[in-house]
């Protein structure tokens, strides 16, 4: 039972992973028109976009191209850049770890003090802290990632002078420097996800504290702290794996914005600089890793919460 | 066949002679107004932080229509005395929040944003609610081929991070009003579908609309008055919610210069525009000071955003349930 249920999922999510890789294809190679005229511009002859076309393969049917393009991003051919005419891959493969290392950071931060804050401000419903904890966090996910960067920047690099607005890396400064320059886009990243993590536990928890077994423990006269802690947390550390990896996946767009304004040399910010130039081939390459870490953040999401029903464990 | 019945009109002659007790009467009758079958009359209460952040909004969506008229300033115009300086006063007039990277007047292009930013994010809205509810309901309606094919392409579309739609968007098409407000509409319609087909789906099989049904009301009188009505407040408050997600995305796009270009005044171009003044603003002496000019737009955008959100908070506390955390 269980296990077909994990299988269906990952089925789902490979389903989601072809279509998504339609959709990025109809997007970035049927829908803008023909390539060939884009390239060559309004001097082109027909025999130069004849040329082109068959050199590039554009004369060939849409649903031809796709699958030789599928093949080549499945085998790690991801084409040449417009801009510079570097392969892709080579591009990629040395930003990737820049935005994987970030990514994993603010996930070991902020995931601990999430799930802390959250339970902290559901043991103690309409008391001041968990007021100001609810209102503290509906306001950050209600302003964009921007916001946060810039107040960060105004308070702690401008009238505060502790550490630099924009990040020079040079890759030769020891670890004590490096993490005092990636200090702001950490701390920003931290703070969006985080405000999420934090409202959805809180929200969890006081879900399962609604349930009628809690309010057997209470009426018993089991002390909250203990209900929480023993009865409620148990229940609920299935949605919370799920929020966080829920989480995580939004990252994803919480790394452009901050890439883009620290500039980090990380992938989101190739990706950017692929979208300003409008080169195609990088951009497509870019999306397909985001949104399939995004789809796989998902899927796992998905699964956790159902490995972690004990009804879908012990089937009757 | 020409015989008249000329009766006096019943009430008129009642009320005429016992004028206090009919009034009671009346009404009592009145009261019955309440069946079932009537319309739900809701009641807007709010709690002072929701009355409050109604007045915010109130004053931004004031100043979308009226914006541009009230601004000292065109937007256009580089007539203050220096880029990135503090409140001063010239022979154009005064610049009340100081000047920005080109010497325009901050407040002015503040004021002109608003139109840009809350007016296209709006629209984004209207169009993702116009496709989103009409394909909801159809699917709902309609059921088997139509709801799958429908469903499953919406499902693919809602896997993606709405940023790296509007990306590609972007770097396949170039960056325009019109692309913009097509694309936030069509990414946010997806949500705007489940929830019109779950609640069509839902309010079709409620015993009332059996109840219509067999009263023998054809299905626009149902949609009208069974199904609209009990559907409006959850939609309205989800309207408030992706309003503010459409102004989130296109404004988070325009700050990475991928949304509303310049010289066009739109409050995420204009953080992004102004940041060098952090640390490079200018004072009437001409020592270097903090220009707040990137600092009013962030706080435009972020006054809107957590004002609405406020209110869809306090209307669903008020509804006994937490609809915001199920809609997001």
């Amino acid at each position: 039972m269980m296990m077909r249920m994990v299988l269906q999922r990952m089925g789902i999510g490979i389903v989601t992973l072809f279509v998504v890789s339609v959709i990025v294809f109809l997007m970035t190679s049927i829908l803008p028109g023909d390539v060939a005229n884009i390239v060559l511009g309004q001097s082109a002859t027909p025999e130069t976009l004849a040329a082109y076309r068959a050199e590039h393969g554009l004369d060939r049917p849409a649903y031809v191209r796709y699958f030789s393009w599928l093949g080549d991003m499945a085998t790690g051919d991801l084409g040449v850049s417009k801009a510079g005419g570097a392969t892709i891959s080579s591009l990629i493969d040395s930003r990737i770890w820049n935005t994987v290392m970030m990514a994993g950071l603010v996930a070991l931060i902020s995931i601990p003090i999430s799930i802390l804050l959250g339970l902290w401000a559901a043991m103690h419903p309409g008391t001041w802290l968990d007021r100001g904890v609810t209102f503290g966090t509906l306001s950050t996910i209600s302003v964009p990632e921007f916001f946060i960067a810039t107040i960060l920047v105004l308070v702690f690099a401008v009238q505060l002078k502790w550490l630099p607005s924009t990040l020079n890396l040079t890759g030769s400064e020891t670890w004590l420097e490096w993490l005092r320059k990636l200090a702001m886009p950490l701390l920003t990243l931290v703070i969006v996800v985080s405000a999420q993590m934090i409202r959805m536990t809180r929200a969890g928890i006081l879900n399962v504290m609604s349930s009628p077994y809690i309010e057997m423990a209470i009426l018993k006269g089991v002390p909250r702290r203990r209900i929480i802690l023993r009865h409620a947390l148990h229940n609920a550390i299935g949605p919370i794996v799920n929020v966080i990896a829920l989480n995580l996946a939004y990252l994803v767009s919480g790394v452009v914005i901050v890439e883009t304004i620290f500039s980090y040399p990380g992938l989101a910010k190739l990706m950017i600089d692929g979208v300003q130039t409008r080169d195609l081939p990088l951009v497509q390459a870019c999306a397909m890793i985001f949104c399939g870490t995004y789809v796989l953040l998902i899927l796992i999401a998905d699964i956790a919460s159902i490995l972690s029903n004990p009804r879908l464990r012990h089937p009757k | 066949m020409t015989e008249q019945i000329v009766t006096p009109s019943p009430t008129q002659n009642a009320a005429a002679a016992q004028p206090k007790q009919e009034e009671d009467v009346l009404a009592k009758l009145d009261d019955f107004a309440e069946l079932p079958d009537a319309a739900p009359k809701r009641k807007l209460r709010l709690s002072w932080v929701g009355k409050l952040a109604s007045l915010v909004v109130a004053f931004w969506m004031v100043l979308v229509v009226i914006g541009p008229w009230l601004a000292p300033h065109h937007e256009m115009d580089m007539d203050g005395d220096d880029s990135f300086m503090v409140a001063h006063s010239n022979e154009y007039g005064t610049f009340h929040l100081g000047t920005d990277y080109l010497g325009r007047d901050t407040l002015s292009r503040v004021m002109y944003g608003a139109r840009n930013t809350i007016g296209i994010a709006l629209l984004s809205t209207f169009l993702a609610y116009l496709l989103g509810i009409t394909l909801g309901i159809l699917a709902a309606v309609k059921g088997g081929w139509i709801d799958m094919g429908i469903s499953r392409v919406n499902d693919a579309i809602l896997a993606l991070p709405a940023i790296m739609l509007g990306l590609i968007a972007i770097a396949a098409f170039g960056s325009s009003i019109p692309i913009l407000i097509a694309t936030a509409g069509i990414i946010y319609a997806t949500s705007v579908f489940r929830i019109a087909r779950a609640l069509g789906q839902d309010i079709m099989v409620q015993d009332f609309v059996e109840a219509a049904h067999a009263r023998g009301e054809g299905i626009w009188y149902i949609i009208k008055s069974e199904v609209l009505p009990n559907a409006a407040m959850p939609l309205a408050t989800d309207f408030g919610l992706r309003l503010v997600f459409v102004v989130l995305f296109i404004s988070s796009l325009s700050f990475l210069g991928l949304g509303v270009q310049p010289p066009a005044s739109d409050w995420g171009s204009m953080v992004r525009e102004n940041l060098a003044g952090l640390s490079g603003g200018i004072d009437l002496e001409g020592n270097t000071v903090i220009s707040y000019a990137a600092i009013w737009p962030a706080l435009a955008i972020a006054s809107f955003t957590i004002a609405i959100n406020l209110i869809v908070d306090d209307i669903s506390a008020r509804s006994g349930g937490s609809l915001a955390q199920k809609m997001i």
